[in-house]
Parts: structure tokens; C-alpha cells; sequence
């Protein structure tokens, strides 16, 4: 399982990366959307996945899942969600005021 | 257990927060951010006497013991970064009252200041790494909004690339911490202190631990210092200034944190790639800052030297490298704002960036001109001002340790660093006068205040320092024993 | 031309409020199930934003006059404020205690943590921000962040 999800990640990774080299905006932003995933799955692979056990809930269980992971993820989840939101906006407006998407045509002297 | 630990998190947080409810009243806001700075720097500082009487305080938080809870550790060297951070975001706040416009001071320009001092010192303080991981992004979450608040097009070119960069880095982050925790099973940092060292430090951890150098290394702009001089030189000088002062100088103390807390096992492949990565940043930095002829482009470029210079400390790994490394991380800290409030003075009274186009100004602004001055000679380190010590140390440690050719990099880009401010000062202060009165875009008038706070901050570490010198020793000596750290996280073994 | 959204409307109008009880069951479910303050918040702004979609921004802002960037801020202070409480009683910052009590009607043991307190401040935070985004993406000339 482990093997499997390492590969999802790779797959996400490599994703990610080719969205993120193009020249759009727009699918930069979908490419850190997709690698924040990506992170996040690492994050549950790398702490040993159990099948069907819940977290944690008391002592006395006799078998459960690591609950530090999914903590980690989900505060994770909520910075990338507002990070993702910022972008978004970001983007926008950098649309409205440049009237491109095209981060090449973004580049313009330095000394407006 | 400690509560004031927490304090100069909260405080700014809380203050932020409040901020958001009421942008309408100015005059408000401006009050209670001073307030909110002058408090924490006053809780930093009595936690400081503290650590000097009882040893390093610490704060379970909720009540969950380390390594299982989230602990918050206060140690000379976080506090002493906590107390600059706060002059120096003082100092931005006081310029910013009459620099900045209208429309940013009522758009959360004030709350977001606040927010981004709580992820400094959040960063400072925590004593774990994925919390190290959250601070970071409070306070680059907020350093975006900062960026292009105001949304000029120059601002928001800026900020995407500077947004995608940090983004791209702070992914990096989450997998260096995921396969840190899949090895160790701990991420408390005394903890994995202890299980690095039970280890070893094989080859997989050496890995992990250059990982989080490229990325505390894009973070600080070590070497990877392309995004730097773009995005430093787009939003108004005030929050370029605390950009400077600031962001970087987070990503140092994490590298100062990690190579001297955990990954010091081997330091024959980690520092000495730091070591590589110092000099030729140091190199590069200084090539770029001999070259731009655009004050805020120079002055990005004496960032990336000062930088590279003050990782030197850490690369050869010697104590009296490290206090002299700290000791000019702590005076860096202040002259660079100093240096980017003055140069945006001096931009605002022209109205160009370009040094060609301005002269002659120390005949109207003769206060402006000596205080450059004053500031670039203690950015070079001129003795007896506050660059001087520190850089003596670091150089003493260079020689010591036979790193004899960073310590002549070292020294050679003191002389970068000394042509391209002194370019600055000829081109913009001597030589004939072009500018009257009259023609003048802004007035320096309520700028300078802040300034000659900075200025006689620097001026007392550098005059101080017999008074300085022993809170910064204790802070090094505690970080190259890390059992000290330890000890105080994790309770006596 | 103008576009026939009469059963979106009709559907917003009754499953608005559907949204808006799950959001509560998600918000008490936490402490011990997934939930909490976070989803809550999240699924509360899915119903306003259900709501934008069917009837545009002006009629939403009517009904609801409500000033998104406050409810952040108010929501960071709640939060803030119930961590500082321990300041009082001399434990770690973020302590969490827990309140017994029998409930008459429904005839069952209650247990509330403080946490729950802190919870409402991440949800109205929670709440704040996305709409905060939203509003202001769909407006043309609007704020900022």
C-alpha cells in the first residue's frame, strides 16, 4: 500500500511540476494546488498507514492509527487552502491589471 | 512551564486581530501597534532576565508534555532575535505613519504588520518543527498581502513571483518534515536532537538535513537569492524595509537552528556545503550589488552579501565564529532597515530609483546624508560602530579553523559592500546640487525620526558592546551545547 | 439574455438550510468524530455560497449585511481569548477543561469541553476568510484581501 501511495505522490509531483514550468498563471496555480496534495499524501504514507483502524481515542485500544500524521495534514490542508485562496486572488487581479495570464509577457522593465 | 513564553506571540496576534474590526480609525490603529511592539519587546526582555537567572524557559502547550505536545522554548539567542525583530518592525512603523498612503493604512496595512511580527517571533520561539513549518507561513501569508497591498502592476508582478517561489519552497518543507518523521517518529526538535544523535546521523538523515537547507536556503536567500531584489524593490519602502530586516533573517535562525540543534553529526558534508553556499553567495551578492545602478537593486544586493557573510559563522562551526555571527545577525537586522529607510527617503525627495539621476542633496538634507553615511560605514564594519565586532570574530573564527579562503571572501566583499553604499552616498549626496527645495516630490519630514532611532541602536551595540557581548556569548554557547536545549525540553536524562 | 435559474433558486431556498443543520452536526461531531470548528465553518460558507450562485451578490449582501473581514476578526479573538483564559488560572496556554452536566429533556449526560469555545472563534474565522475570497474574486472592482 505504502508502495502505491508513493507512487500516487510521484505521479502528483511530476504533475504538479510540468503544470508549474508553463507560462499560464492560471495552471501555475493548479500545479501548487495539485503538489500541495501531493505533500499531503506524503505526509500520510510517511507515517506507516494502517488498514481500517481509527486514530487514537484511548488507552486501552489495542491497535490504531498514528494520529500525529493526520493533525499534521490537516493543519497543512488549512494553510495551503488559504495560501490557495490568496493565489487565486492574486492571480486575478494580476489578470485584471496586466490583461495577460502569460507569466513571459509579465516581465516588463523593472523601473516603471 | 512559562506563560509569558507565549506572550510575544499573542500579543501582536491578538492586537492584529483587534485591527481587522475597526480600519476606519487611523489614528487608533497607530497607537495601539506602537503599544503592541513596545509591549512585547517588554516581555521579551524580562524573559531574557529570566534565562539569565533560571536557565532556558519553556511552555508546554495545553499542558501536553514534550515530545508529544507543542513546546514553545525561549533561549537567549530566540529572545534577543525577538527583541531586534520588534525594534526593528518599530522602526518601519513609525516611517510608515507618514510614508505610507492613505488607502494602504486603511486596508489592514497596520493588522497585517502585526500579523507578520506574530510569525517571526512564532518562528523564533517554537520548539517544533512542523510549528516552526505554520509560523513561517503566517508570516509569509501576510508578507503577500504586504507585497501587493496597494496592487500596482509592478507590485503584483512581484508578488506572483515571490508568492510561487515561497509556495514551491514551503512544499518542500512539508516533505522534508514528512520523510524527518517517517525516520525519527518524532518532530519535537529536542527530540529528534536526541534521536539523531542515538543514530548517528546515517547517509538518509544527511539527505534529509540538505533538503532543509535548499529550504531555509530559498527562504533566507542563500545562494537561491534570485527572487530577492525583484520583490524587495516593489511595495513601498517602509515594507520593503521590514522585508529586509526581517524575512531573511527567520530563515538564518532556522539554519542556525537545525545545523547546531540536530543535524551537527556531520559536519564534514552539511557544513561544508553551507560553507560552499556562503561563499558563493557572498561572491554573487557582491557582483550584483557592484553592478545595479538602481538604489533598491544595490541595496537587495547588500542583503544577499550580508547573508552569505553571517552563515559563514555556522559553516566553520567554531564559538567564537558564532557569537561574532550572531552578534552581526543582530546588527545586520537593524542597519539594513536603517539602510532601506534612508534609501527610500532619498528616492521619495528625488522621485527616481536611479542613482544617476540624483546629486547634491547633502546640502538641503545634510542629517539624511551623515546618517547614510554613518550606516553604511557600520554595515562595512568600521570600528567602533556595530558592524565591527562581529565581523572580527567571524573573520578570527575563518582563520582559526583554516577556512582561509571564505574569511578573504568574507573580507573582499566588505570592500563590495563599501564601494557600492559609498555609490550611493557620492552619487546622491556630493556633487552639485540639481534638487531646490521646491522641486522636491515628498518632504523627509517625520522620516527621520525613525532613522536616528535605528541609528542610535546601532551605535549602542557598537559603542555597547562590553554590554552586549555577554547575552550574545551565552547565546552561542548554548547552541553548540545542545544538551543544554535538551535539558530544558525534555527534563534531565 | 437572461438566463432561467428558477429551480436553482427554488432548490438554494430549501437546501440552504439543510446545509446549514449538517454544518452544526459537523461542528458538535468534533472533539471525538470528524468534525469540528474547521469543516463547520467550511460547510457554512458552502450554503452562503450556494447562495451567491443562485441570486447574485447584491441580493446576498441585502439580506445578509454582514461585514465578512469583522467575523475573521471577532472569530481570531474568541479563539485567542479562550487560550489566554489559562492566563487566570495558572496552567499551559490552550489548557482545555470540561464541564459535566444532565440534561433534563433529551435525558442524557452532557460532556463539554472549552475547547468549544475555541472552536466557534475558528469557525467564524473560518467562515470570514472564504467569504471574505469569495466576495471579493466575484466582485469586479472589490477588495483585496
Amino acid at each position: 500500500m505504502e508502495i502505491l501511495m508513493s507512487i500516487t505522490v510521484g505521479v502528483l509531483f511530476m504533475v504538479a511540476t510540468y503544470l508549474m514550468l508553463s507560462r499560464s498563471i492560471f495552471r501555475i496555480v493548479m500545479g501548487l494546488v495539485i503538489i500541495s496534495h501531493g505533500a499531503h499524501l506524503l505526509i500520510l504514507t510517511m507515517g506507516g498507514l494502517q488498514n481500517g483502524m481509527p486514530p487514537l481515542l484511548g488507552q486501552e485500544a489495542a491497535n490504531y492509527t498514528d494520529p500525529l500524521p493526520q493533525a499534521l495534514i490537516l493543519t497543512a490542508i488549512v494553510i495551503s487552502f488559504g495560501l490557495t485562496a490568496f493565489v487565486l486572488v492574486l492571480a486575478y487581479r494580476t489578470y485584471d491589471a496586466h490583461k495577460t495570464d502569460d507569466l513571459d509577457q509579465l516581465r516588463g522593465t523593472s523601473d516603471e | 512551564m512559562n506563560n509569558i513564553v507565549i506572550l510575544p506571540i499573542v500579543i501582536p496576534f491578538l492586537t492584529g486581530a483587534l485591527l481587522v474590526l475597526f480600519p476606519k480609525y487611523v489614528m487608533i490603529q497607530r497607537l495601539l501597534s506602537v503599544l503592541s511592539f513596545l509591549a512585547v519587546m517588554g516581555t521579551a526582555v524580562h524573559l531574557l532576565q529570566q534565562v539569565g537567572g533560571e536557565g532556558i524557559q519553556i511552555l508546554n502547550l495545553g499542558g501536553w508534555e514534550a515530545p508529544f505536545g507543542i513546546v514553545l522554548v525561549a533561549d537567549t539567542f530566540s529572545l534577543l532575535l525577538v527583541i531586534t525583530s520588534c525594534i526593528v518592525a518599530l522602526g518601519c512603523l513609525i516611517y510608515s505613519f507618514q510614508s505610507i498612503e492613505w488607502e494602504r493604512e486603511r486596508f489592514y496595512y497596520y493588522a497585517f504588520i502585526q500579523f507578520l511580527i506574530t510569525g517571526v517571533n512564532g518562528s523564533f520561539l517554537t520548539g517544533d518543527i512542523f510549528n516552526l513549518f505554520v509560523f513561517f507561513e503566517v508570516m509569509l501569508l501576510a508578507s503577500y498581502v504586504l507585497l501587493s497591498l496597494g496592487g500596482l502592476k509592478k507590485q503584483l508582478r512581484a508578488g506572483i513571483m515571490y508568492v510561487l517561489i515561497n509556495i514551491v519552497s514551503s512544499m518542500l518543507f512539508i516533505v522534508a518534515v514528512a520523510y524527518l518523521y517517517a525516520v525519527t517518529g518524532t518532530l519535537n526538535m529536542a527530540h529528534l536532537s536526541v534521536r539523531v544523535a542515538e543514530a548517528g546521523q546515517p547517509d538518509l538523515l544527511t539527505a534529509i538535513a540538505l533538503l532543509f537547507l535548499v529550504i531555509f536556503a530559498v527562504k533566507s536567500a542563500l545562494l537561491f537569492f534570485y527572487w530577492l531584489p525583484e520583490s524587495y524593490s516593489a511595495p513601498p519602502t517602509a515594507i520593503s524595509a521590514l522585508f529586509a530586516g526581517l524575512l531573511t533573517k527567520v530563515g538564518v535562525y532556522a539554519i542556525f537552528r537545525m545545523f547546531t540543534l540536530i543535524f551537527y553529526h556531520e559536519p564534514g558534508i552539511t557544513h561544508s556545503v553551507i560553507a560552499w553556499m556562503a561563499g558563493l553567495t557572498m561572491i554573487l551578492g557582491s557582483i550584483g550589488a557592484v553592478a545595479y545602478g538602481n538604489i533598491q537593486k544595490v541595496l537587495a544586493y547588500n542583503i544577499v552579501i550580508a547573508i552569505g557573510f553571517i552563515v559563514i559563522g555556522i559553516a566553520v562551526f567554531q564559538e567564537a565564529a558564532l557569537t561574532g555571527a550572531i552578534y552581526y545577525l543582530i546588527h545586520d537586522m537593524v542597519v539594513k532597515t536603517l539602510l532601506f529607510l534612508l534609501g527610500g527617503a532619498m528616492v521619495g525627495l528625488v522621485g527616481t530609483y536611479q542613482l544617476k539621476e540624483m546629486s547634491g542633496m547633502i546640502r538641503n538634507h545634510p542629517y539624511l546624508g551623515w546618517m547614510f553615511f554613518i550606516a553604511s560605514f557600520a554595515l562595512v564594519g568600521v570600528p567602533p560602530l556595530s558592524g565591527f565586532f562581529g565581523k572580527l570574530l567571524v573573520l578570527q573564527g575563518t582563520l582559526e579553523t583554516q577556512f582561509y579562503v571564505l574569511g578573504v571572501i568574507g573580507l573582499l566583499s566588505s570592500l563590495a559592500v563599501l564601494y557600492s553604499t559609498m555609490k550611493i552616498f557620492m552619487n546622491g549626496f556630493w556633487g552639485e546640487n540639481q534638487l531646490s527645495k521646491e522641486d522636491e516630490k515628498t518632504s523627509t519630514h517625520g522620516l527621520l525620526l525613525p532613522c536616528t532611532l535605528l541609528i542610535c541602536v546601532s551605535l549602542f551595540l557598537g559603542i555597547g558592546v562590553e554590554w552586549v557581548n555577554p547575552y550574545v556569548a551565552a547565546a552561542a554557547s548554548d547552541l553548540m551545547n545542545p544538551a543544554v536545549y535538551i535539558e530544558a525540553v525534555l527534563g534531565p536524562a | 439574455m437572461k438566463i432561467n435559474d428558477v429551480i436553482l433558486q427554488t432548490v438554494t431556498k430549501i437546501v440552504t438550510f439543510i446545509i446549514l443543520t449538517f454544518a452544526i452536526y459537523l461542528f458538535f461531531a468534533g472533539h471525538h468524530n470528524p468534525g469540528g470548528g474547521f469543516i463547520g465553518g467550511l460547510v457554512i460558507s458552502s450554503a452562503l455560497i450556494l447562495m451567491l450562485l443562485a441570486f447574485d451578490i447584491e441580493t446576498v449582501t441585502q439580506t445578509l449585511p454582514i461585514n465578512y473581514k469583522v467575523i475573521t476578526g471577532l472569530g481570531v479573538l474568541v479563539s485567542l481569548f479562550t487560550g489566554m483564559a489559562s492566563f487566570v488560572f495558572h496552567v499551559p496556554f490552550l489548557s482545555q477543561a470540561h464541564l459535566h452536566f444532565y440534561m433534563p429533556i433529551v435525558n442524557e449526560e452532557i460532556n463539554i469541553a472549552t475547547t468549544i469555545i475555541f472552536e466557534i472563534g475558528v469557525a467564524m474565522a473560518v467562515v470570514g476568510t472564504t467569504m471574505t475570497v469569495i466576495v471579493s474574486i466575484s466582485r469586479n472592482k472589490g477588495d483585496e484581501e
